[in-house]
């Protein structure tokens, strides 16, 4: 136990910096995701192919093509990157926040598809009893809605969270692989592989990816099912 | 307090084309499936929102396609009660029922929970959750939930239909106290001869999307040619009678109707109080002569003011006794037999074990008329 915990300050600081990356992109993705995931359920618009294409495109990609574009748009001589960097003073390029962006991107499409097909799951039958009883359309959303899909909203978020865990090409093809900075745990596992007598560090954090991930799993199932039992769908 | 609809409406290959107006209270839209009552009362909701019309209630204008008006359901403060209930089951039978009290202003909540929780019964639910509750205990939440927005007009889609006859009848009761003992007027979709004669105080008859007749119950029901075919055996004539007294001897209670006293199987009313009923056309013979040796005890003297023929040999009968109108349905043998003729005197017969639980009901309090 003593060797898997013993990690050099390197080696905590690529957990750590994991753990941050895959949540800020599990939570900062949560919103647009489930503004998409309506559209797709529900809206009647042209051009929706064509958007669910857009949505699901990652997860097709090459995950290097995918840091790629993501380098020429938002790095700083990127169109979208020096937009945000001039009027929001936000940077992606070789930054934490490059990584936590990459990784979102990557996890969209999972995280999408599972909100879509509890949304799809939803009678709205419901939303139209409560329209009746007085709740416009953003009320019923927030009071029949979203509590009814929330098992799917569990499940998307751990997806996106553990593809952000795991997430290696497009995270260094877009910010690289700089520690303390964007080195993430596969990163540094790919790092300890390159250089002679890293087997130790790279099965160490392999391990530690292994719980990360296990945990998370676990976590998602149990809410899942608490959240499932109180709803009791009839 | 009135209701107004005049619209025109074409669902794929089905057009609806209906206009009725209603002031009553508890106004059943009455048809065979498929006659289009329930989008009728989803326009009135604001569920549907048809192609061209006018939908008014107690003078506010809902739907006025010409002028581009479309108020939306939420702001109909109409209240809905489905035929599937649509309880949310994230939230417990308490959170249901308030959860339209919220939306509706302060000023105008009317409607008082203990109240409510009191009529339908349902204070030991409270803390359930929709999953575990029976069919009957659903719907009855459901009619509290409604209740609870305070709704300037209720609307009923069919509240029995998915239940079984002793959930039924567990729950007409309450309607009948929603009917009696709210002032919120009500719009009842069924397809039930049996239901609407017992509760309704008016009523549209709808065929095809249209509206084939429309007025006091106990007008409407007479006109057994337009019963939905499944449902013709149980038309008859609706009576509002009152209890005179009870026969404790015979376990019978005796009612008083304009057509007379009638006998029925004892019934738990004090003296006084109103009872509709329903004699069913089948169920009554006519004599041209006061029988004697009969076993049947409510012999009824009458006139006949209407024939017209029934299914198959059936032909149907207007009996006008003293004012009020009872049907009969016999045989165009039996017609011709007893030289039936309009104009000529007969007595009606009806056996007292004709009448059950399902067609004698509460009847509507006089103060109901007008």
């Amino acid at each position: 136990m003593n060797w898997l915990l013993d990690l050099t300050p390197d080696e905590w600081n690529a957990v750590r910096l994991s753990i941050k990356v895959a949540t800020v992109a599990m939570l900062a993705s949560l919103p647009p995701g489930i503004l998409i995931a309506l559209l797709l359920a529900r809206g009647q618009f042209w051009g929706k192919t064509v958007l669910n294409g857009l949505v699901h495109l990652p997860l097709i990609l090459p995950p290097v093509v995918t840091g790629y574009l993501l380098l020429l748009t938002f790095g700083r001589r990127g169109p979208a990157g020096a937009f945000l960097a001039e009027h929001f003073g936000i940077v992606f390029s070789f930054r934490w926040t490059g990584a936590a962006l990459a990784c979102g991107v990557m996890g969209f499409p999972l995280m999408v598809r599972a909100i879509r097909l509890s949304i799809e799951a939803v009678d709205r039958k419901m939303e139209a009893a409560a329209g009746t009883l007085g709740a416009n359309p953003l009320w019923v959303f927030a009071t029949i809605t979203l509590p009814l899909i929330l098992p799917g909203l569990i499940a998307g978020a751990i997806l996106a969270f553990a593809k952000a865990m795991g997430e290696f090409g497009a995270t260094i093809t877009f910010v690289s692989n700089i520690p303390n900075e964007t080195q993430t745990l596969p990163s540094a596992i790919y790092t300890f592989t390159q250089v002679p007598g890293g087997d130790e560090g790279a099965l160490r954090l392999t391990l530690i990816s292994i719980v990360i991930s296990m945990a998370a799993l676990v976590a998602s199932e149990v809410l899942a099912r608490r959240v499932g039992r109180r709803l009791d769908i009839e | 307090m009135s209701v107004l609809v005049d619209i025109s409406h074409r669902l794929g290959g089905f057009a609806i084309d209906a206009r009725f107006e209603s002031a009553g209270r508890l106004t059943a839209l009455f048809g065979a499936s498929g006659s289009g009552k329930t989008t009728l009362i989803d326009m009135i909701a604001g569920l549907i929102r048809p192609d061209r019309g006018r939908i008014e209630v107690d003078g506010r204008v809902l739907v006025d396609t010409d002028a581009g008006i479309f108020v939306p359901k939420h702001k109909r403060r109409i209240g809905m009660v489905f035929q599937d209930a649509r309880l949310f089951p994230h939230l417990s039978v308490a959170g249901n029922l308030r959860y339209g009290r919220w939306f509706t202003p302060p000023a105008e909540r009317y409607a008082d929970i203990d109240a409510v929780v009191d009529l339908l019964g349902i204070g030991p639910l409270m803390n359930r959750r929709p999953a575990k509750l029976s069919g009957g205990e659903k719907q009855r939440v459901a009619i509290g939930r409604a209740l609870l927005a305070s709704p300037r007009l209720l609307l009923m889609d069919e509240p029995l239909a998915s239940l079984d006859e002793a959930r039924k009848a567990e729950i007409l009761p309450y309607v009948e106290r929603l009917r009696d003992e709210t002032k919120i007027p009500i719009v009842y979709v069924s397809h039930s001869v049996a239901e609407v004669a017992r509760l309704a105080s008016d009523v549209v008859m709808l065929a095809q999307g249209n509206v084939v007749a429309s007025g006091p119950t106990e007008a409407v029901m007479q006109r057994l040619d337009l019963l939905p075919a499944e449902e013709r055996g149980e038309g008859g004539a609706v009576l509002d009678t009152r209890v005179l007294h009870h026969d404790e001897t015979f376990g019978m209670t005796v009612l008083g109707s304009a057509a007379g006293e009638l006998r029925v199987p004892q019934l738990a009313m004090k003296a006084g109080t109103p009872v509709r009923i329903r004699i069913r056309a089948r169920d009554v013979m006519i004599a041209t002569e006061k029988p004697t040796g009969l076993s049947a005890l409510n012999i009824l003297p009458g006139t006949i003011t209407a024939m017209s023929p029934g299914e198959g040999p059936a032909v149907e009968v207007g009996i006008d006794c003293n004012g009020a109108t009872v049907l009969a349905r016999i045989t165009e043998q039996s017609r011709q037999a007893l030289k039936l003729h309009l104009g000529g005197k007969v007595f009606a017969v009806i056996k007292t074990v004709s009448f059950d639980r399902a067609n004698t009901g509460a009847g509507l309090p006089a103060e109901a008329d007008g």
